[in-house]
């Protein structure tokens, strides 16, 4: 045998003998990394084995040199016939003026008629963004459903919270931080929804949706994972950094009686990304 | 006899000039870079075959159950029956994981492999009249590709894969008027839905597969029908092709390229681990993975929405969400201008010649130009869509880095044509006009005992010419 037909005898004999294991690994309970390199070496022996065959063995035919098209070209005599066809077709319909336009109102119904399904593909957004899940007097808790109370957070921590009965609850997901009192710069209007420097934001990113995974307790900033929007927890969680357009929606709680947190009502805005309908 | 009844019964019925041997006799030029679309082409082979074996056992359901399987750190914990069915092919399914992480592989290279092939086919006019269509076709078989590849990632409904979906969302909701319709429409209402899976299930594994098979049988009949363009040989003319024909030799060695690429694939399904899920942990929408980083050809979108200034709009009591322009308008001029290339460039040269022959990259100054910026510009976006891995790596903070790329980004691609530009014009100057042979001198001994000049004008002319006329075609 010449070296490059052993060669190929060789490819194709380990293609075989590595088929036949992968066999009895895979009957033998199986192994990802040998299944993955055993099928590997089966097919990569097939591969090796046409490509020297073909490249080795076969004679070197010279090239051959061949026209693009075997059709002859076109001439301008069979253009204008084709024109002449498409159109005498076209013209025949058009005679009946009448008839045509129906047609033409026939296909365009249909197309209307065939755009209904699409409006089952999901329900009008209504104002659905624009509320979540938290109304007045909504219990504060954890996504485990442990209420949230006055002494659960330290200062300089936070953990996320719900509206209770909506743990998990995507756009009504909230961080919850303690600051010192003191140090929070909120409007006055919203100052009284922050009690003992207790503040909550929504936690959904306004840039891309993203829910905010980092606290920052040394500059108080909250720093999305996704694309690094930073915002100020003491300033109304406005944005300092990143491509974030706008401040976090502030959840206004306040104190209960019996130290549990109950939330004043919903977001002070809509939550995430903007849409059109946002003011 | 089986040949010659197969070959009489297709005859007889398809063409009466003989149908098989000019199909079997007919030559395809011979280029490595061909190479790029072939392994394209062998890729999408690979996922249509793991993809199917994977859609048996995959369960397209955001219903909630409790893990009960064999991988330990994830007992007891709630999960979604399609996390769960993505552990149970990775852990249970016997070569379940070896088929997962193979079609994973196989779709990064399907993606790199098109986009290497559009970078050798722009590089080297192949787009030219009367190729357009093919090139529009492929443009889209490039978007068809990345978004097979995005709703096939989001399937598993890891927590990765929820974070990707939630951009993809809002870039929806962001389209001014209607934004908000459409999101509801297609993901099913407020994200997360408990539509989402069912429907990106039905697009990963119906919609976009069918599309790509249409459109790849469309391309591939083109190729066929157009045949490649090529570095001609000399004394052929541009109205004929060169090369070796359909069968056996060209055939066998495409069949050879076909394993090594399923080889190649297997090998990094079996032994290179992609796409862990069980580590990312199943989606819950109030928690992020850090860093999050998407599969590459995701990249450098995921750059635009990092260096994207935060520029939100307000009109006529509407807000335009900053994604808008970043997620929705940029990308869409990206593509559109991509694919309206062809018409683009023959306008701006007033061209509406046929072209049969591959230019050489150093022959367009102006295109390859353009060409190699266009990468850098791409490169740039792609290292932005990992900065803050970049910034750790550094050691700087992402803010001085994130300033530097956007500078880098106006000035790099620049550069890059400038560079590109005047490189072509030397190589292709120096190829049009050799550096002329010195004149020829000889010095002949005189009756003196001296020496005499003899310039040979005439030869050394002569050896300039040939050298031109010899120049050979790559
Ligand atoms: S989603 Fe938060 S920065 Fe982009």
């Amino acid at each position: 045998m010449k070296r490059d037909e052993r060669v190929v005898a060789a490819a194709l004999g380990v293609s075989i003998l590595a088929a036949l294991t992968l066999f009895v690994v895979y009957v033998r309970g199986g192994n990802p990394q040998a299944e993955g390199a055993l099928l590997a070496l089966a097919l990569g022996g097939v591969g090796i084995g046409l490509l020297v065959w073909a490249k080795r063995l076969m004679p070197h035919i010279r090239d051959e040199t061949q026209p693009r098209s075997k059709t002859a070209p076109a001439t301008e005599a069979d253009r204008e016939a084709a024109v002449e066809t498409m159109e005498s077709g076209v013209e025949e319909i058009r005679r009946r003026r009448f008839l045509s336009r129906m047609l033409i109102g026939a296909a365009g119904a249909l197309g209307l008629a065939a755009l209904i399904p699409i409006r089952s593909l999901g329900r009008s957004p209504g104002d659905s963004l624009v509320h979540t899940k938290w109304t007045p007097g909504a219990r504060l808790v954890t996504a485990e459903g442990t209420p949230v109370t006055e002494s659960t957070l330290e200062t300089g921590s936070f953990t996320t919270v719900f509206p209770e009965g909506f743990e998990g609850s995507a756009d009504s997901q909230a961080v919850l931080i303690r600051v010192e009192p003191d140090q929070l710069q909120l409007p006055p209007d919203r100052i009284a929804g922050a009690p003992d420097g207790l503040v909550a934001y929504s936690k959904i990113c306004t840039h891309a949706g993203c829910p905010l995974g980092l606290y920052l307790a040394a500059t108080h900033e909250l720093r999305c994972p996704c694309h690094q929007s930073t915002f100020d927890v003491l300033d109304g969680a406005r944005p300092v950094y990143g491509p974030a357009p706008k401040p976090l929606p502030q959840l206004p709680i306040e104190i209960a009686d019996d130290g549990s947190l109950r939330a004043l009502g919903d977001f002070s805005d809509p939550v995430g990304p903007g849409f059109w309908e946002q003011a | 006899m089986i040949v010659r009844r197969l070959v009489d019964g297709v005859d007889e019925r398809l063409d009466g000039t003989s149908f098989i041997r000019r199909n079997l006799g007919k030559v395809f030029p011979d280029h490595w870079s061909f190479m790029l679309g072939e392994l394209a082409l062998y890729s999408f082979v690979m996922l249509l075959l793991t993809g199917t074996f994977l859609s048996l056992f995959f369960v397209a359901s955001p219903a909630e159950t409790v893990y009960r399987g064999p991988y330990a750190p994830m007992q007891g914990s709630e999960v979604s029956l399609a996390y769960e069915s993505v552990l149970r092919i990775s852990f249970e399914v016997r070569a379940g994981l070896v088929m997962r992480q193979t079609h994973h592989w196989a779709a990064l290279v399907f993606v790199a492999s098109m986009t290497a092939h559009l970078v050798r086919v722009f590089f080297t006019g192949a787009f030219r009249k009367p190729r357009e269509l093919s090139w529009i076709i492929g443009v889209t078989l490039l978007v068809a590709g990345i978004g097979g590849g995005f709703t096939g990632y989001s399937l598993p409904d890891d927590l990765l894969s929820g974070t990707g979906l939630r951009i993809i969302y809002s870039a929806v909701l962001s389209i001014p008027v209607v934004g908000t319709w459409l999101a509801y429409l297609f993901f099913g209402g407020e994200f997360p839905s408990a539509e989402l899976i069912p429907r990106l299930f039905v697009m990963h594994i119906l919609l976009i597969p069918a599309l790509i098979t249409g459109l790849l049988s469309a391309h591939l009949a083109l190729v066929w029908h157009q045949t490649h363009t090529q570095f001609r040989p000399k004394g052929t003319p541009e109205s004929s092709v060169t090369g070796t024909p359909v069968w056996p030799k060209f055939a066998l060695k495409s069949v050879g390229l076909a394993f090594i690429t399923f080889a190649v694939l297997a090998a990094l399904g079996g032994l290179s681990q992609i796409n862990p899920v069980w580590l990312y942990g199943p989606f819950v929408p109030y928690s992020a993975p850090s860093p999050a980083q998407p599969d590459f050809y995701a990249g450098w979108l995921e750059g635009i929405l990092r260096l994207w200034p935060n520029w939100e709009f307000h009109v006529f009591g509407h807000t335009i969400g900053e994604l808008f322009l970043p997620a929705v308008v940029i990308p869409g001029i990206i593509f559109t201008a991509l694919a309206l290339w062809p018409f683009i460039e023959a306008r701006a040269k007033h061209d509406t010649a046929v072209h049969h022959d591959a230019q050489r990259p150093r022959d367009e100054p102006v295109r390859s130009g353009i060409g190699a910026a266009g990468i850098a510009f791409f490169v740039l976006l792609m290292l932005a869509g990992s900065n803050d891995v970049l910034a750790k790596y550094l050691q700087v903070e992402v803010d001085t880095l994130n300033g530097v790329l956007k500078v880098l980004l106006f000035v790099v691609p620049v550069l890059v044509y400038a560079i590109t530009w005047w490189i072509c014009r030397d190589l292709h100057a120096r190829d049009s006009a050799p550096i002329a042979h010195p004149p020829r001198v000889e010095f002949r001994r005189n009756a003196e005992g001296g020496f005499d000049e003899h310039h040979d004008e005439a030869r050394s002319r002569g050896d300039v010419a040939a050298t031109q006329g010899d120049r050979e075609q790559p």
